[in-house]
């Protein structure tokens, strides 16, 4: 069926009005209902809709404007793109992780499988691992070559210990 | 070694049949790994990329060295080979047509493999015929303990090992078994097999995994829990108690449906060999659908001439990329319909 008011796209918005006993039945595409105002378009995606309903009930709206000083994403991009940045936004994140790990895994979120037999507590040799290979790849962008080199001494001698 | 040679055979657990084989077709368990000290995938910059996969595949086949692993560059292999190890569940459809520098490794046997860059740096997967969980963690632990020794990975003690999606973060174990439930769905029952599966927390995909159809009756069922419980007990939830319901289920089904309408069931499979038999042009979808016809027939042993394995090794090496492997060269759809029937023929004739 074709919209009534411009004839030209296919009608995909069918409103019946009763007033006084009276049916009255308009058949319109979205363009011209929303012209109209009968319709009002969301702007913005279901996707977003979620993210920003999931960050409200978080509660904690801040939470979104978190950023991991290590890989520099922020919270709100992870939900955009459903991946993290790298393993320190655990940290980061943790707060705002919680909610999500909970819907998930369900309300136990305490690791307790398998331990890597090497490492312990090593997270803090990690971050500094982290850092240092940020920084390396800045300084081989922008062409300070003696900085990348002692940055990659400093990486071989930070990956022995 | 030519990745041609691989579609010359089945895949060597394929041969074997493993408990349950006439319902479960395998058991798998994946781990997602990552290095620390570098950045998830999506925040690598190209020499980060490079650097996690000349060191992974280094370290990986020096590591399993008994194993003897073979290496395989993805990002500068053909699309050809790329979508045979796709078929043989060897790679991702996502592995297979991502960029930059990847690569996977594998055992002759194809019960072990590994991807580089997948979306975490590695993952490592165990396959086993039938349903064989306890036997795939095995070799996945194995495997991970031998790692393990030299690589240092992204681990919290809270959140356990760290992935680069949530979805995966703790234990970062995916076990999964793929099932043939052509009574469920026949009887339209499968519905509501596939919906109480996810309440109960478990995804049910189609036969390449995430974002497939569930073509040929085939449905890969997977934990999605990866935290908060220890890898036995998703393990045996699995073999205790998911597996051999859906399986109970399925049998129950199909035994209903031949006590009450054998002629019915009869004349599926046996119009569906009758077709095979005789087809000299077939699409995929169409072959899928007949041979799991009659792979349902043959394991209510109504078709006593056809062997499981014979059914098995058509599943895979009709598929498109492993036909055109047979053949030694591209072929277009309509020479791939007519190569698939002619390979379908001449196997069941030897039968």
């Amino acid at each position: 069926m074709l919209c009534q008011r411009c004839q030209k796209n296919e009608a995909t918005i069918h409103i019946t009005e009763v007033s006084n006993g009276e049916h009255q039945e308009s058949h319109l595409c979205e363009q011209c209902a929303e012209a109209d105002g009968t319709v009002v378009k969301s702007p913005a995606t279901i996707n977003q809709l979620l993210n920003s309903l999931i960050i409200a009930h978080s509660g904690a709206a801040e939470l979104a404007g978190l950023t991991c000083p290590e890989c520099g994403i922020s919270f709100l991009e992870f939900r955009q793109q459903g991946l993290l940045g790298c393993p320190n936004d655990y940290e980061v994140f943790s707060q705002a992780l919680e909610d999500l790990l909970v819907r998930i895994h369900g309300q136990d979120i305490h690791h307790v499988g398998k331990v890597p037999a090497r490492g312990g507590n090593r997270q803090k040799k990690h971050v500094e691992l982290l850092r240092l290979r940020r920084d390396l790849a800045k300084a081989v962008e922008s062409e300070q070559y003696e900085t990348a080199a002692k940055l990659r001494d400093q990486i071989k001698e930070f990956e022995q210990r | 070694m030519k990745l041609s040679q691989l579609a010359q055979r089945s895949g060597a657990w394929l041969k074997t049949e493993g408990p349950l084989a006439g319902i479960v077709i395998s058991s798998r368990i994946r781990l997602a790994r990552n290095l620390a000290g570098y950045p998830f995938l999506l925040r690598c910059d190209h020499q980060q990329r490079l650097e996690i996969q000349e060191f992974l595949s280094q370290q990986i086949t020096t590591l399993a060295a008994p194993d003897n692993l073979e290496y395989i560059n993805i990002d500068e292999a053909e699309d050809l080979d790329r979508q045979l190890l796709v078929e043989r569940h060897l790679i991702s459809h996502q592995h297979a047509k991502a960029d930059g520098a990847r690569g996977m490794a594998f055992s002759a046997s194809e019960t072990v493999s590994v991807m580089i860059n997948e979306e975490d740096h590695l993952r490592l997967q165990t396959l086993q015929p039938g349903l064989q969980l306890d036997q795939a963690w095995q070799d996945a632990n194995r495997l991970d303990d031998l790692f393990e020794a030299k690589l240092d990975y992204a681990f919290s003690s809270r959140f356990g090992y760290l992935t680069a999606c949530p979805t995966n973060v703790g234990t970062g174990i995916r076990v999964s078994a793929m099932l043939h439930l052509p009574a469920l769905k026949m009887s339209g029952q499968i519905e509501q097999v596939t919906q109480s599966a996810r309440d109960m927390r478990l995804a049910v995909r189609g036969l390449h995994g995430e974002g497939t159809q569930a073509v040929g009756d085939f449905y890969q069922v997977s934990n999605q829990r990866t935290l908060g419980a220890s890898e036995q007990q998703i393990i045996d939830e699995f073999k205790n108690t998911v597996v051999p319901q859906i399986v109970d289920y399925e049998k129950k089904t199909r035994e209903k449906l031949l006590a009450e309408h054998a002629a019915f069931v009869d004349d599926k499979v046996f119009r569906a060999l009758g077709m095979l038999q005789n087809a000299r042009t077939i699409s995929s979808e169409e072959s899928l659908d007949l041979l799991s016809h009659l792979r349902m027939g043959v394991t209510l042993q109504r078709l006593p001439n056809v062997q499981l394995e014979t059914l098995n090794d058509l599943f895979l090496r009709t598929q498109s990329a492993h036909l055109q492997q047979i053949e030694g060269r591209p072929l277009t759809a309509e020479e791939r319909d007519i190569a698939r029937a002619n390979y379908i023929r001449q196997k069941l004739s030897q039968n």
